[in-house]
């Protein structure tokens, strides 16, 4: 149907070297998990895997439903209602997006144990061992379930609102119409339009729980990606690790696959003669304020609290004082390396994408689906996967240079820190393909076929039409992937060049000393680098209500 | 499309000369990859540099190292690699990173039993593993690590997870002493007097024992100095407990090693060695042992004050390369007696 043209072909070429570049990392350690590893695994599925596979089911399952609920209800409020405080609201919601999950794990231990906040403060009225008592025990499954969800819905959030708020008013009000109330319009009209979102929202926050090591391993949660760790670091079987992510690889894959079977007849493009969009419910009184004190809660525990404890640590450790000056250079390594990546895989994601989009193939679809499972590796894996083919262009170069006679340029790709960023890419491409994948499945093709019809060519209709209409997915994939780097601890620890800090190796540094709240500050700088964008995406992502 | 692959360009030479490439070798430099934290290290290669002139690099994250080693093949800019724990020097020697330090300083200075019998690794100070006991409830001045199966410590014991390192090392060299059969018996002993799911660290096992929730926890020596010297906020927790040094019967206290490694392609050898040399000098013993509270490995080197005040330490005689050689097995009976669950 359509005609491959120079920059078809070029998309198609990126989307195909997209491809091999987050494969390369994948195969190197599907080539680790060919060397044998005796011993390792018939422990492992005697007294490991029945245990950490339930433990691992249960956390996915607890903090996915948590955050789509959370995620969900406060996109739906605020995409779809006008209230007193929204505006505010608008760009508090995304903010625990800041939060890594590890750091919300060592606040909430600290302000719910023994001797902590809560405790002494209970203390005042009970004795000592009943306030003890009528603590909740965070390092517990739903502990962890709850720590995370808080801290990971705004994955969903953003999704979400990008669907809620460019849905047809044509259906809202055909279902008004009918007599449906606005609970009815949601369940049977928002809701099931929202799908594709709400299901690239929690599969980003599944992916992120499985990845996550330190909450987990700190609140007690034996996960697979734990089971990796100790499977390599105990036992120093590193094949035996590299099977066991190929396993945990294996039923990603098995998830995505179900999950696109499972709506494999919805059409989610809205239709073409409806671009009017719906206009927000006003809430007033006593619904408004409860819409709003409904969306500012998880705002306060997911983001706040965190933040109100680190600034006091902070401040109660003279840190403010004191500045350590060596955090301005470290911040400037996160937000240069964060920035470069979150630009590459942007461009990357989109292209590939587009490349299918043009000219749906078989190729181009394996490219598509290759492009996300970065995000299925725990970041060591991948970085470790990473060392093998990185090194190897490395030291390809250096044997040229010496077969010229050069003197040796070193490790370039390690050594300048180009390794870092080609890890957060390879990492975080799922990001923005998911987004604008989801973004381009509200795009009816009779508008690229339209475009045709008046002699637009592929890129002008990309330029005038797909462009425009995908800002909010890629703003929105530009903030998760840009703060998703800025707090990625494992791959940046292993990659990164002689004397390179970024702040999160550096709250690094105090936490596996036991003592984070010495590294409070660099969190805190760490929250501060990402309120900018998110609030710049608000800005610009919150479309005028009412017809357009 | 023009704009965007002018975009993509700009971007991937930014990546090349945004951060520039640290020359592997130099002279008076030496490239230090380390599992310690930089920030503890850092005065310790201030005063190297100060005392040498050699500048030193550094690289420092939680695991993988010897991994990029390997991955950096010959043109590995890693002169030394300094560990945390007897486990990562393991790891090293087995991926083929390093090779023997061949030197009189370390041969007569740091006592056989904490040196690799190849020479490929050294010790350079050492943390014993060790008992938080509740002040007021626990009268004990001595326990045996035999003793913590005994089942009058019943809902008493906290502890982090069985297969976090620290730990590990510990059943390790129970399980080098006794056997697989004994050591299992052992662990499933402790499991049963666990007051609750292993999880934190060191020092929640301190503040669990200040808060009553258990009466002893097991932790690294240097932790209560932490605690105790360094953070007010959780000096309460230091001081609702006493250090015990335990020892295995007819045995010593458990220790642990950092250790240092020299690199199989060191571009700056001789300035590698160097640093490896002084760091068990005097000047650095001292260093380490007050800014880390862990014990010199070099004999004449005064223990810190509080460490001191735990009571005259016994090293077990264990051949910490017999500890590391059981290092796997231990962790399999961890799994096996479902000890973290």
């Amino acid at each position: 149907m359509t005609r491959t043209t120079r920059s078809g072909r070029i998309a198609a070429s990126i989307a195909v070297a997209t491809a091999i570049l987050v494969a390369a990392p994948v195969i190197s350690i599907i080539a680790l998990a060919m060397q044998p590893a005796p011993d390792v695994w018939q422990p492992l599925i005697e007294y490991v895997l029945p245990r950490s596979l339930l433990d691992t089911a249960l956390l996915l399952g607890g903090v996915g439903a948590l955050s789509l609920a959370i995620g969900t209800g406060t996109a739906w409020a605020i995409s779809l209602h006008e209230f007193r405080g929204r505006a505010m609201l608008l760009w508090l919601v995304p903010l625990p997006l800041a939060i890594p999950t590890y750091l919300a794990a060592y606040v909430y231990v600290d302000l719910f144990e023994p001797l902590g906040l809560v405790h002494r403060t209970l203390a005042v009225w009970l004795p000592l061992q009943d306030a003890v008592r009528a603590l909740p025990n965070l390092r517990s499954l739903p502990g962890a379930i709850i720590v995370i969800a808080l801290v990971l819905y705004p994955y969903v959030y953003l999704s979400a609102r990008t669907m809620f708020q460019f849905q047809s008013a044509e259906f809202a009000e055909a279902a008004k119409t009918l007599g449906a109330g606005r609970w009815t319009t949601f369940w049977r009209i928002s809701l099931p339009m929202a799908r594709p979102a709400l299901a690239v929202g929690t599969a980003l926050v599944s992916l992120e729980t499985l990845n996550d090591i330190g909450a987990s391993e700190y609140l007690g949660v034996r996960t697979l990606t734990v089971s990796v760790f100790t499977t390599w670091l105990n036992r120093g079987s590193l094949a035996g690790a590299a099977q066991l992510s190929c396993f945990m690889l294996a039923i990603v894959a098995g998830l995505i696959a179900i999950e696109r079977y499972g709506r494999r007849n919805v059409t989610t493009e809205f239709s073409a003669e409806s671009p009017r969009l719906t206009q927000r419910t006003p809430l007033a009184g006593i619904k408004g304020g409860l819409a709003f004190a409904a969306c500012l809660l998880p705002v306060c525990l997911g983001f706040l609290v965190p933040l109100l404890y680190l600034a006091h640590q902070s401040f109660k450790r003279g840190l403010f004082a004191n500045f350590d000056m060596a955090l301005w250079r470290d911040a400037f390594n996160s937000i240069a390396f964060a920035s470069l990546a979150t630009l590459t895989a942007l461009l990357l994601g989109f292209a590939t994408i587009l490349a299918w989009r043009w000219r749906p193939s078989r190729l181009r679809f394996v490219a598509m689906n290759i492009a996300q499972l970065g995000y299925t590796l725990p970041g060591l894996v991948l970085a470790l996967g990473l060392l093998a083919p990185v090194l190897a262009i490395d030291n390809a170069l250096n044997t040229l240079a010496a077969s010229l006679g050069q003197s040796l340029p070193g490790l370039i790709m390690v050594g300048s820190g180009a390794a870092v960023v080609i890890a957060y890419v390879i990492r975080f491409l799922a990001v923005p393909t998911g987004f604008i994948k989801a973004g381009f499945e509200r795009i009816p093709r009779d508008y690229d076929d339209s475009a045709r019809a008046v002699g637009a060519g592929q890129t002008t209709t990309m330029r005038l039409i797909h462009l425009p209409l995908l800002r909010p997915a890629m703003l929105g994939a530009v903030i998760v992937v840009f703060v998703d780097c800025l707090k990625e601890l494992p791959a940046t620890l292993l990659l990164r060049p002689l004397n390179v800090e970024t702040l999160a190796t550096s709250i690094y540094q105090y936490a596996s000393r036991g003592s984070f709240e010495e590294g409070a500050l660099a969190a805190l700088l760490i929250v501060a680098a990402s309120i900018g964008p998110v609030a710049w995406l608000t800005r610009f992502s919150d479309i005028p209500s009412g017809p357009a | 499309m023009i704009n965007l692959r002018a975009t993509a360009a700009t971007a991937a030479l930014l990546c090349l000369t945004a951060f520039g490439a640290a020359p592997a070798s130099a002279d008076g430099e030496v490239n230090v990859y380390t599992y310690r934290e930089t920030k503890l290290i850092q005065p310790l290669f201030d005063a190297f540099t100060k005392d040498t002139g050699i500048k030193v690099n550094v690289v420092s994250a939680s695991s993988g190292l010897e991994q990029r080693m390997k991955a950096e093949g010959a043109n590995s800019p890693a002169d030394v690699l300094l560990t945390v724990d007897i486990g990562r020097m393991d790891e090293a020697v087995k991926a083929e990173v390093t090779q023997p330090i061949k030197s009189m300083v370390i041969d007569e200075i740091v006592p056989a039993q904490y040196r690799d019998p190849d020479g490929h690794w050294a010790g350079i100070s050492m943390r014993a593993r060790v008992i938080y006991a509740s002040k007021d409830r626990v009268k004990q001045d001595k326990i045996t690590y035999e003793e913590l199966a005994d089942p009058k410590w019943k809902g008493k014991i906290c502890i982090r997870s069985g297969q976090h390192i620290y730990n590990n090392g510990l059943f390790a060299a129970y399980t080098a002493k006794y056997g697989e059969a004994k050591a299992e018996e052992w662990l499933r002993g402790v499991k049963a007097n666990l007051a609750q799911k292993p999880s934190g660290g060191d020092r929640e096992a301190a503040r669990d024992v200040a808060a009553g929730k258990c009466d002893i926890g097991i932790g690294n020596t240097y932790y209560w100095a932490l605690m105790m010297n360094n953070d007010p906020e959780k000096k309460p927790w230091a001081e609702a407990t006493k250090v015990i040094l335990p020892t295995f019967e007819g045995g010593g206290t458990h220790v642990n090693l950092s250790g240092v490694l020299l690199a199989k392609n060191a571009p700056n050898k001789a300035n590698g060695v160097k640093l490896i040399e002084w760091l068990v000098g005097d000047k650095a013993q001292q260093i380490y042992a007050d800014s880390n509270y862990e014990y010199p490995i070099r004999a004449g080197v005064a223990v810190n004050p509080t460490i001191a005040g735990y009571g005259k330490l016994t090293a077990d005689p264990l051949p910490i390369a017999k500890i590391a050689a059981n290092r796997k097995a231990a962790s399999t009976l961890v799994d096996k007696v479902g000890f973290d669950n």
